[in-house]
């Protein structure tokens, strides 16, 4: 149990997709100018990644392993160059089901959530936490927690930035700097600080 | 000719897709530690948005609108998939170091934004032209950013030393911070700042205009 805490941790705060490894940047600091917009979008990528990371994990260990077909009478069949598309088939196919599921029983949620839920299949931070878990090689209540550790360590840094944005215009930004620059200097610093949580053991 | 020139060239300074579009910025600052990985990063990248853009263009119209974002997803991954088992037969070692960020290519937006803004409506020789032209924008910013995180930051590019290390008993002592990952983020917001200040056009409106106080108004 420790243990599983202790990678959320990592997932979240040590190892943060955004801060640390520069992934699902293009919405990052795209839906970052406000709290609201930045916080639906957090919650929509911490669903889909606790959903995708696990189910991603079924299919390589289950379909797609050397050695994995064996179970069809298939022992020899070694399918992991197909890695890549069928992580993505999946994610796309997931974020479809989750969109028509919201619709159907939690429309209220659907309706914040908007144009976001789409764009999420296109969100490198998703097919970045199935390929670390991959690379990784995590059992399936590791990749579980990392699922939702890495989600929510990418929430919590967007809705942080949109937090600093929101106040940001009320100050006076050189005009080269204006907009996108500014915004890649703060999250720089962000990241200096994100540092700081580097070591942390439990 | 000229219409050529225009779609390679542009992306490179004018509409950069990296510095003004904002798109593919995931994968250009977390593999920027040092000049290879970043060099066979940028092959990678160039050689995926040609092939898919051409791809794409040539069965542009047959492909249901309903359903071109899976088509596009589905054409780029195979490229992908092509071009990570050529790296992990020809360059191994190299790319152990990408590690996942090959695969992310896939997710990479210049690519999906460009099949879907030119290659969905030009043909297909443009559509290539237009994928060189945004790989080698992209190429730009990647190689610049990487060469000085691992000049000032090692000492060295492409593992050669070029400014002597104090450790070995140089004049340099290396910044670490270059190494680490805020610097890519300084790095290219710097590099905006330069862009921008070069090409006025480029300079976003800000949402809320700060009231220019003149004397006489307090008095």
């Amino acid at each position: 149990m420790a243990a599983h805490f202790n990678l959320f941790l990592q997932a979240a705060f040590v190892e943060n997709l955004a801060l640390t490894f520069f992934l699902g940047m293009c919405t990052f600091l795209a839906v970052s100018k406000q709290v609201e917009t930045a916080l639906g979008l957090g919650v929509a990528v911490i669903a889909v990644q606790t959903i995708t990371v696990p189910v991603n994990y079924l299919i390589v260990t289950h379909l797609l392993k050397e050695g994995a077909l064996a179970w069809a009478g298939l022992p020899d069949i070694d399918l992991s160059f197909l890695g890549l598309v069928i992580y993505i088939g999946v994610i796309a196919a997931l974020v479809q089901v989750l969109e028509m599921a919201l619709d159907r029983y939690v429309p209220k949620l659907y309706n914040a959530l908007g144009i976001f839920l789409p764009l999420i299949t296109v969100n490198c931070a998703i097919l970045g936490g199935t390929l670390f878990m991959v690379e990784r090689q995590y059992d399936f209540s590791q990749s579980v927690v990392y699922g939702v550790g890495s989600g929510f360590g990418w929430a919590v840094a967007i809705v942080a930035l949109s937090g600093i944005r929101e106040k940001l215009r009320y100050s006076d930004v050189p005009d080269g700097l204006q907009g996108l620059g500014i915004t890649f200097i703060i999250v720089g610093l962000m990241s200096l600080g994100f540092m700081g949580l580097s070591g942390i053991q439990l | 000719m000229a219409d050529y020139r225009k779609v390679l060239l542009d992306p490179l300074v004018d509409n950069n897709p990296v510095t003004l579009q904002v798109l593919g910025i995931c994968s250009a600052l977390a593999v920027t530690t040092s000049l290879l990985p970043a060099l066979l990063m940028c092959m990678a990248m160039t050689g995926v948005a040609m092939m898919s853009s051409a791809a794409i263009s040539s069965i542009r119209n047959y492909i249901p609108n309903n359903i071109r974002i899976i088509v596009q997803m589905t054409i780029i991954a195979s490229f992908v998939i092509v071009v990570d088992q050529l790296l992990k037969a020809y360059a191994y070692e190299t790319s152990k170091q990408l590690s996942v960020f090959v695969g992310l290519i896939i997710t990479n937006c210049i690519i999906l934004g460009r099949a879907e803004a030119y290659a969905m409506r030009h043909g297909v020789g443009m559509s290539f032209l237009d994928g060189l032209g945004n790989g080698l924008g992209y190429s730009i910013v990647l190689i610049m950013v990487a060469t000085i995180r691992e000049l000032f930051g090692a000492g060295s590019l492409l593992g050669y030393p070029i400014l002597p290390l104090a450790g070995d008993g140089g004049w340099y002592e290396a910044n670490g911070l270059m190494l680490l990952p805020p610097s890519a983020f300084f790095i290219i917001g710097l590099l905006i700042w330069l862009v921008r200040t070069l090409r006025p056009r480029q300079v976003e409106k800000p949402d809320y205009q700060i009231h220019e106080v003149h004397r006489t108004e307090i008095l």
